[in-house]
């Protein structure tokens, strides 16, 4: 009697749970709505009409799942706030916001079809060079104002906002190094760290990149930059632990290697916290938009576009002290922060950016060498 | 049923707990000072006042999604463990002896694989169950039923080996018990110290599990956690703090209620 | 002794009464488990190690399991290896004291449910927040050391800062290895009959030749396989590893990490696969070594 009771409440259980999950989201919705435009081929704005039927048609689909945006990265946590008070009926579902350029791709294909998987992507431009198989096309309506050498011909992946490798620094402890040469100084004894390992984070490997065209070399061969780690190693300056802002904020690493804009975010933890980009050459990295060609929202994804490369996010992420893609543009209309844009430090008076053979040549030194030279 | 002669001695034992419980304490206490730092150098309620402010509420409101999510992925996979792992191992541990160490390394194999790597293997098999069943989070539960085995397993196992199953196991069919009151009504108020061990970290593990709802694009309570601690530094380390606290009372609650049931068992029948 | 003769004494009543069904209706309760594990446990890891078998494009090759001959990884695996082996060590004979200190309260009592829950939540305790504590902690300018330096005058990382190197890790690995050994061992702890203590005091023995003749030898099984939990347990973490020793991958979870998620060194997603069947083949031999163990401390039990 009471066995086949537990056993009858054990068999309801089940039925109800297998119910629930049955009627909890299913696989991803169809990408034309009731007007027969078909979001998920828009290749620019005139494919739906107007940004108003855009809109109508996002708010149609309610959702827009984005990945890899570190609220206090470039200030995106305001931008998604930004365009959530915008549209209010889209709600941003916000993924893994530590995920690397390769893992947002790999959720894309984890989720391939599904609703879970990511609308847009914002990509370093080695993964996005390797993954265009990948994406839509979409070209915003402010396309002419992004440089030509920061977007693909046809909008596959196009460059949204960037920085110079620089060197963060607590002022209170430190004064502002000037060259590589000042932190081989006792002074900073395990005071250096890099933001990540470069065999694993895009901001590591351009300070290698940046140590290595700094001490002699080309980016064709990342030897310089590897044997100067190296001698801060041994000298007992470099510090192994990841830089966070709780370990900013706790003065745990004063001084970081990482992208100017990142650096800059640490001031709301510790306000004397400073930012110096080495003079010389410097190293450049832009960041590159992209939308899932297989996006289960595709109308709120060419949305989401039109939002970042608009006046508004674009100053949003020049507050977060990067260099929004559109900056020169909006300099010369007028539309630009000018206190911010000129809060930003001093460019370098030449940069460089690895392209893919040198990347790819400086990944496999790197994978070689690099665990023997901090060992 | 006093245990007193096993036991070590007063002094000792209240010197082994202190000691351990001090040292393990010292961390928790950092984390809490560093929460507690405010402005020049001084120690403030700042960054705690500031979790409780309205204006604030809509920034933690994942937490309250993915809290959700994580308790309802806790039932399923205890529920996976009572009734799908604990019976298989007396089967095991009755019938077929044998198995025991294969049963063993298979339960050890979830825990020699890190997370990411599962991942790269579950994907295809949560595309389809994705594609049939849909994508709530609970499908989930199935992933973590796997990787709470090991623990479970050790937990359980402790417990069997302790009791003498076969002997009851028979007693009690000879009785006359159908096998589900062997299991139900026998067994298992004896197994319970392990049960309620293997449930407990089975929540734990639940409550605390971060790689496989992350790479899979789920929310539960730590990715949430995540999402949300990267506005703030100070925020980040207070709600872990709050975090930890909450799985604790949920744990420690659960805990007596176990603890309790036991006792009226024990009452009841007098079975040591 | 007891058992074996309630074995056979059953064994010999049962055999005639055995309907000729049974072992077919064993095996079938062995089948929801095996299915639950097959298509959740066994498919993902062949699936994932086989993925070492092919490259980016789907050929066939052996490069990948040649790879693990390399000597960085190689080294990684040494790495990887002493460290789960140190910290389950320390942690399983930490944990066994904290277990041997709970039989002396009450087991429904209040200390003995604050320690299970404790226990519980920071077995599971890991990754960047516990890297935190320890950085809060034992760091550069963490509490500990400030106040060591400031009062005792001791400089602990006069040498340099070992705490973000290999051998920094053992201490916040301890601090989740002893509290899975309270959870896992306290049951078998709490299984130590006192009949066989007063029988121990009754035939003239003291309280250390209970523990030497009786105590070890019965524990020795949970024991060993509870070390052997919490040396898979460590073996297989990384990302405390990832956020306090970040450069240089010196374990092997971290080198897996890297290749299947790095940002500027592309391609080598299947050296996962590679990477993920070395460390199975590791926890194999282990395993084998945790046999021969029992099989020896079975013997003390007969």
């Amino acid at each position: 009697m009471r066995d086949r009771r537990l056993a009858a409440a054990f068999a309801v259980a089940t039925s109800v749970t297998l119910l629930l999950g049955a009627c909890s989201s299913g696989s991803g919705g169809d990408s034309s709505d009731a007007s027969g435009v078909d979001a998920a081929t828009a290749t620019n704005l005139d494919a739906f009409g107007s940004m108003s039927d855009l809109e109508k048609a996002a708010t149609a689909e309610g959702q827009l799942n984005v990945i890899a945006l570190p609220r206090d990265w470039a200030n995106y946590g305001a931008v998604i706030d930004a365009f959530t008070a915008k549209y209010p009926d889209i709600t941003v579902n916000e993924a893994s916001p530590d995920a690397s350029s390769a893992e947002e791709i790999q959720a894309a294909e984890t989720n391939a079809g599904l609703d879970t998987a990511p609308d847009v992507f914002d990509l370093g431009l080695t993964v996005a060079l390797q993954n265009t198989d990948k994406f839509a096309p979409y070209q915003v309506s402010t396309w002419d104002d992004i440089p030509e050498n920061l977007k693909e011909e046809t909008g596959l992946y196009v460059g949204d906002y960037g920085g110079y490798m620089s060197v963060g620094y607590d002022s209170s402890k430190f004064d502002a190094p000037k060259t590589f040469d000042d932190l081989l100084e006792p002074a900073y004894k395990g005071a250096v760290a890099l933001n990540g390992d470069p065999t694993q984070a895009g901001a590591a490997f351009a300070a290698v990149a940046l140590a290595t065209v700094q001490n002699g070399g080309t980016l064709d061969d990342f030897t310089p930059g590897v044997d100067y780690f190296s001698k801060l190693n041994d000298a007992g300056n470099l510090l192994k632990v990841d830089p966070t802002s709780a370990t900013v904020a706790s003065g745990e690493t004063p001084i970081v290697f990482d992208w100017d804009y990142l650096n800059a975010a640490h001031n709301a933890d510790n306000p004397e916290w400073k930012v110096a980009i080495f003079p010389g050459t410097g190293i450049a990295g832009y960041y590159n938009q992209a939308i899932n060609a297989d996006a289960p929202h595709p109308a709120a994804a060419r949305l989401w576009e039109e939002f970042l490369y608009s006046d508004d996010a674009q100053n949003l992420w020049l507050a977060g002290g990067a260099r929004p893609a559109r900056a020169e543009a909006m300099e010369a209309a007028g539309t630009i922060d000018e206190k911010l844009f000129s809060a930003l430090p001093e460019a370098p008076t030449d940069s460089l950016v690895p392209s893919e053979e040198q990347t790819t040549a400086a990944g496999e030194l790197l994978g070689r060498d690099w665990a023997g030279a901090v060992d | 049923m006093s245990d007193s002669r096993l036991a070590p001695g007063r002094a000792t034992k209240w010197i082994i707990l202190l000691a351990v419980v001090a040292i393990f304490l010292v961390p928790i206490v950092s984390m809490l000072l560093f929460t507690l730092r405010s402005g020049e150098g001084g120690y403030g309620l700042g960054h705690w006042l500031g979790l409780g402010d309205p204006a604030n509420a809509g920034k933690y409101r994942p937490i309250w999604t993915g809290l959700g999510n994580s308790l309802a992925l806790a039932v399923v996979t205890v529920a996976i463990v009572l009734v799908l792992l604990a019976p298989t191992m007396i089967l095991v541990t009755l019938r077929f002896p044998r198995l025991r160490r294969p049963f063993e390394f298979l339960c050890l194999l979830p825990i020699s694989i890190p997370a990411i790597v599962l991942v790269v293997g579950l994907t295809p098999i949560y595309l389809t169950i994705g594609r049939s069943v849909g994508t709530g989070v609970w499908t989930l539960a199935f992933a973590y039923g796997v990787t709470v085995l090991p623990y479970a397993y050790r937990a359980i196992q402790s417990s069997i080996d302790a009791v003498d199953v076969k002997t009851l196991a028979e007693a009690a069919r000879s009785l006359g018990a159908g096998w589900l009151t062997v299991l139900v009504r026998v067994l298992a108020p004896n197994l319970r110290g392990g049960l309620l061990a293997a449930s407990l970290i089975s929540i734990a593990v639940v409550l605390g599990e971060f790689t496989i709802a992350s790479l899979l694009n789920r929310q539960n309570l730590q990715t949430a956690l995540f999402l949300v601690s990267r506005q703030d530094p100070y925020v980040a380390v207070a709600l872990a703090l709050l975090a930890l606290l909450f799985a604790f009372l949920l744990l420690l609650v659960i805990g007596r209620f176990g603890a309790g049931a036991k006792a009226l068992a024990g009452k009841k029948n007098p079975t040591n | 002794m007891t058992v074996a003769t309630a074995e056979s004494a059953t064994a010999g009543a049962e055999l005639p009464a055995r309907p000729r069904r049974r072992p077919s209706l064993a095996v079938a309760g062995l089948l929801p488990f095996t299915a639950y594990v097959a298509i959740f446990l066994g498919l993902p890891t062949v699936l994932a190690v086989a993925s070492g078998l092919f490259t980016d494009d789907g050929a066939f090759t052996a490069d990948n399991f040649a790879a693990l001959g390399d000597p960085v990884i190689l080294q990684g695996f040494w790495n990887s290896g002493w460290l789960s082996f140190v910290t389950a060590a320390v942690g399983a004979i930490v944990g066994a004291l904290v277990c041997y200190a709970m039989l002396g309260f009450r087991h429904d009592g209040r200390v003995r449910s604050l320690i299970d829950a404790a226990s519980g939540v920071l077995a599971q305790f890991g990754g960047v927040m516990l890297a935190f504590a320890f950085i809060a902690t034992l760091g550069l300018q963490g509490l500990v050391t400030l106040f060591l330096r400031d009062a005792f005058g001791i400089d602990l990382y006069a040498d340099g800062a070992w705490i973000y190197e290999l051998p920094g890790l053992v201490l916040p690995y301890i601090y989740f290895q002893v509290p899975l050994m309270v959870i896992t061992f306290l049951p078998a702890m709490t299984g130590l009959k006192p009949q066989w203590a007063e029988a121990n005091l009754t035939l003239g023995g003291t309280r250390r030749s209970f523990w030497f003749r009786i105590g070890f030898p019965v524990l020795a099984p949970s024991f060993f396989a509870s070390f052997l939990l919490l040396f898979a347990n460590a073996f297989s973490s990384y990302a405390t590893a990832a956020a306090l020793s970040s450069q240089g991958s010196p374990i092997i979870p971290l080198q897996i990490r890297t290749a299947l998620t790095s940002e500027t060194v592309l391609g080598r997603e299947n050296l996962a696969g590679a990477l993920a069947f070395g460390m199975i083949l590791v926890m194999a031999v282990v395993m084998g070594l945790y046999a021969l163990v029992q099989r020896r401390a079975a013997r003390w039990q007969s």
